[in-house]
């Protein structure tokens, strides 16, 4: 006899990674044209340079469901505007703690530096990180509006 | 009786600044009591909740609601008020962002009552008795408001047409608002009633700040003295000004104090502590990781200085529920 109740999903983490035109987003076509085999857990979204990562897209990302974020961006010195990689290090560090502050573990936020002829480092960067955030969860941030009938009735 | 339009200021999680904001509008105030009737103002006027419900749906302008939703008393008060008000008006930062108040929203319920009725140094409550929303004494039955774990802005609980900013909003932005508002000519549903520019436009100290500015360290107000017509950032203080909205007239620089950003953030800005944290940031002067912790540990409490008063309109809204965290957890394992 069928089991009425459906077996539970296994938990696949969402990650949407922000690489950089002239760097990251080479070595992901790279790998993809190299027929490199990763985890398909990440939405990658092409941006010019990893100094246009706007803290502000992070957390839109947290709070729309992403369980974790990946920024890639050129090594320090190989910056395609000069300085944008070292702009996108800082805000990522202070992020990173306001982020811990707000209950959101470290390893959900993550920078790399991966060159155009790195395709081998986005393949394990991207493994690596889908398999910490598939420990330590789904993120669920969001607070349903029935929770505050709920909680008051407790 | 009059046909002066009918308007209602009421207050939920404020500390009655906004109450003493409207005061402070002195002489002008009569100007306000010559064009409006005020029919409900819990803090000046002896008019009770079931006058409000008297009155028929609609019958009101304009209800000025400041400060932020935390109890349940309070959201059943902006939902009847919005029933009974053509605009629904947040007024202060609280209410239009969350405020002071939304800072709880980096704790719960329980952990603050464990503070508040046992762990805080200066409470004597052997017992450990904590609020309940009802109680029996002497066969009568007493009720308490229930506590809400999240802090809400206005807006997270009822419609509202439009937001008067700051805290508390300065006597001008409450006068220029007010006669917008009475002047019938609306603008668009959803406005915030200030300058959309950013405080550094207005600020008296603009020009003193240098074309490229870059940090080696932050210091507090109280670590350093400071001049009074550099910019403040450029003396290595931590000023919100560029990612805040302007309207105030820059009056804490006015005071040799750094802006705060009680405005909230201006219309293309989603989240305001972001967009501070992402201004401060990049003023720091090293390419190093190590190197720019050790400068950034100067801000001690990231969340606290960046969402100041903003943090229940953030796009987090709030610290992460411990059980999302332990959920998380168990479907990993």
């Amino acid at each position: 006899m069928p089991d009425a109740t459906p077996a539970p999903r296994k938990f696949e983490p969402r990650i949407v990674a922000f690489f950089c035109n002239w760097c990251t987003y080479l070595a992901a076509d790279l790998a993809g044209t190299s027929r490199l085999k990763y985890a398909p857990n990440t939405r990658v979204i092409r941006v010019m340079c990893s100094g246009r990562v706007d803290p502000q897209f992070v957390l839109e990302a947290f709070a729309r469901g992403a369980d974790g974020v990946l920024i890639g961006g050129c090594h320090p010195g190989d910056c395609h505007y000069q300085v944008g990689n070292y702009k996108a290090l800082r805000r990522f560090r202070l992020l990173r703690r306001l982020l811990r502050e707000m209950g959101i573990e470290e390893e959900r936020l993550r920078l790399e530096w991966i060159s155009a002829s790195e395709a081998d480092k986005v393949k394990a960067v991207v493994n690596d990180m889908v398999e910490k955030v598939r420990a330590l969860g789904p993120l669920r941030l969001k607070v349903p509006e029935e929770v505050f009938a709920e909680e008051v009735a407790a | 009786m009059s046909e002066k339009p009918k308007v209602a200021f009421y207050w939920c999680a404020s500390c009655g600044g906004c109450e003493e904001a409207v005061v402070d509008l002195a002489e002008k105030i009569l100007d306000v009591v010559g064009a409006v009737d005020i029919v409900f103002w819990p803090v000046a006027l002896d008019f009770k909740r079931h006058d409000v419900e008297a009155l028929a749906d609609g019958a009101l302008l304009a209800t000025f609601l400041n400060g932020a939703i935390r109890t349940t008393e309070q959201e059943e008060m902006a939902r009847l008020l919005r029933k009974k008000s053509k605009l629904m008006i947040a007024f202060g930062a609280c209410s239009h962002l969350g405020g002071i108040p939304g800072l709880a929203n980096l704790w719960d319920r329980e952990t603050i009552f464990q503070t508040a009725y046992r762990d805080s140094p200066s409470t004597v409550n052997p017992e450990g008795i904590t609020p309940q929303p009802r109680h029996r004494v002497d066969g009568f039955e007493l009720t308490l408001p229930g506590f809400f774990d999240t802090v809400r802005a206005l807006d997270q609980v009822v419609e509202v047409d439009y937001y008067i900013p700051g805290c508390a909003p300065t006597p001008k932005i409450i006068l220029a608002a007010v006669q917008t508002l009475l002047s019938g000519q609306l603008p668009p549903r959803g406005a915030v009633l200030a300058p959309d520019r950013a405080l550094c436009d207005e600020c008296p100290r603009k020009d003193s700040r240098p074309e490229k500015l870059m940090l080696t360290a932050f210091k507090r107000p109280h670590e350093v003295i400071l001049e009074e017509d550099k910019c403040l950032l450029a003396q290595g203080v931590l000023c919100m000004g560029p990612a805040t909205r302007g309207g105030c007239e820059a009056l804490c620089l006015q005071g040799n104090m750094p802006c705060t950003g009680c405005f909230g953030p201006t219309s293309r800005v989603r989240d305001q502590g972001a967009k501070a944290l992402s201004a401060v940031a990049s003023l720091v002067e090293s390419d190093d990781a190590d190197e720019i912790d050790r400068i950034l540990a100067a801000i001690p409490d990231p969340v606290g200085t960046f969402y100041r008063y903003s943090l229940p309109t953030s796009r987090l809204r709030r610290k992460r529920p411990a059980a999302a965290a332990r959920a998380g957890e168990k479907i990993a394992a």
